[in-house]
């Protein structure tokens, strides 16, 4: 898992020498939280989003939310909301927001920012418990933020 | 302990799997079929704001987990304690004394140490963990090496000590000199740390009773400690379990027998205040 993390770190690191990517600091969040632009540039690909909600060394999201779509991992977390039908009560720049820095939607909210890299108290180096190294990124990088953007768009009961 | 009880709740959660697990039992822990024990009480005044009840671990873990626990024969953290009972009576230094030199039986004189440590030392002028003070007389007393936090005799004699304090009720005192150090504790219990910037207070304060992936969130407390768990099949220390917490937030941790963790340990004792102790007790 450690090595997922590192690796992801500088595939982000060398993501972000390109032009199409917004970088964490960059993002623009609208007064609710929202993020209007991809932060590729492109649409992500809801397969492989499925594949960084439900993976315990990705986005890890099942840890707090469960999901009728993927009904076959096993043991989904209750803190945060069901998801089902998302895509109906969120615009897809809500949920980028979400995803992106769930704190600027909901002040104090215990889901963590997955595309932040600054004001944290004590980051560590993954889950080494460790200080923080130059292998320090984002929780996901742009790209597989808007593959989960993608899949939870698929998320519709209307 | 009630089996009735048990049963049914072991039914509903195989029906519906998402609603009948994650409440906290009503079971009853008694321990060797007589001593009944406080594992709800109403929470301490320090702690009203945040929750009604307070709640041991125990309510939290299998009808199986909690049946090992309630009887010494079937309780694995037993068997560290009776080696902490060797290690009690065990002449070690240059003084060429035991625990028992100094202190007896165990059951007369640490009756009460459990229930009310982490300890303010006036001599010392410091807030004393239980493992502190066993090494403060192995080094002062005995003239033995002190033993490495959560480590080697530490636990063992943790889980003795401890064990002969079962059924008495937590009453850790935070006011007087000890209270800086409590408010240390209580700063770091609410301070969201590491990436995922989570609390102590978001896991065991605002969310206990849910499922977070495969964990049943408890409230944290330490009323139980040392513990055995299935999972390592060792027993774990109150710091161990507090860096194993904070690496989860992916941040930094502090380390066992820290001072920080020294002030954690006594906020979040404080926390169980008015539950019974049970050390050794028994985790998944
Ligand atoms: C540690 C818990 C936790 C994790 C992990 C987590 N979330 Fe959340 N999430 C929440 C909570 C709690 C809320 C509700 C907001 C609030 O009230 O604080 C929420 C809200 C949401 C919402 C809005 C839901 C609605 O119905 O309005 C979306 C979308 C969402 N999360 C997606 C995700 C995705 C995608 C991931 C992983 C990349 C994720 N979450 C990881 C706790 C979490
Ligand atoms: C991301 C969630 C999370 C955070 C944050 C967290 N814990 Fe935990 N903690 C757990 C889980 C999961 C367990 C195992 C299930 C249980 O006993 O609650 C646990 C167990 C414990 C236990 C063992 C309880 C028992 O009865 O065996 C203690 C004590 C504890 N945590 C204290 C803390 C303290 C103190 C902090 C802050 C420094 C903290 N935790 C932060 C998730 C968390």
């Amino acid at each position: 898992m450690r090595i997922t993390t590192i690796a992801l770190a500088a595939t982000l690191a060398a993501g972000t020498a390109h032009a199409d990517v917004v970088a964490p600091g960059d993002v623009k969040y609208d007064d609710y939280g929202a993020v209007e632009m991809s932060l590729t540039g492109k649409t992500g690909s809801a397969e492989k989003g499925a594949e960084v909600f439900s993976s315990k060394s990705l986005g890890n999201c099942v840890a707090c939310h469960e999901v009728s779509a993927l009904a076959d991992v096993p043991f989904p977390g209750e803190i945060g909301p069901m998801l089902d039908g998302v895509a109906d009560r969120w615009t897809e720049a809500d949920i980028r927001g979400i995803v992106a820095n769930a704190k600027k939607t909901y002040d104090g909210t215990m889901m963590p920012a997955y595309y932040k890299v600054d004001g944290f108290v004590r980051p560590g180096k993954a889950y080494t418990g460790k200080a923080a190294d130059d292998s320090f990124g984002p929780l996901l990088s742009a790209g597989q933020i808007e593959d989960v953007v993608a899949f939870l768009m698929t998320l519709t009961e209307e | 302990m009630n089996f009735k009880t048990m049963t049914f709740v072991g039914a509903v959660a195989m029906a519906l799997p998402t609603l009948g697990v994650a409440e906290p039992d009503d079971d009853t822990l008694i321990l060797n079929g007589d001593t009944e024990m406080t594992t709800k009480a109403p929470a301490p005044a320090h702690l009203e704001d945040a929750v009604d009840t307070i709640m041991s671990g125990w309510h939290f873990r299998s009808d199986e987990t909690q049946m090992m626990q309630a009887d010494d024969f079937d309780n694995p953290g037993m068997i560290f304690a009776e080696q902490g009972r060797e290690l009690w009576n065990t002449v070690e230094g240059t003084e060429e004394k035991s625990c028992a030199s100094c202190h007896g039986t165990p059951e007369d004189s640490m009756k009460m140490v459990r229930a009310t440590y982490p300890k303010w030392n006036d001599e010392a002028e410091e807030v004393r963990t239980i493992q502190m003070q066993v090494n403060d007389c192995r080094e002062n007393r005995m003239g033995a090496e002190p033993w490495k936090y959560d480590k080697g005799g530490s636990l063992p004699m943790e889980a003795l000590i401890a064990s002969v304090g079962r059924g008495e009720t937590v009453d850790v005192a935070i006011d007087g000199p000890a209270e800086a150090m409590w408010e240390q504790g209580k700063e770091l219990y609410y301070t969201r740390t590491g990436q995922l910037e989570l609390g102590c207070v978001n896991c065991h304060e605002d969310s206990y009773g849910m499922m977070i992936r495969a964990d049943h969130l408890s409230q944290g407390q330490i009323n139980g400690f040392p513990v055995y768990r299935l999972k390592n099949a060792r027993l774990n220390g109150v710091h161990s379990r507090f860096k194993g917490c904070v690496r989860d937030t992916r941040a930094e941790t502090y380390s066992p027998g820290s001072p920080e963790f020294v002030a954690l340990e006594l906020y979040v004792a404080s926390r169980g205040n008015g539950l019974s102790v049970e050390g050794p007790s028994v985790r998944n």
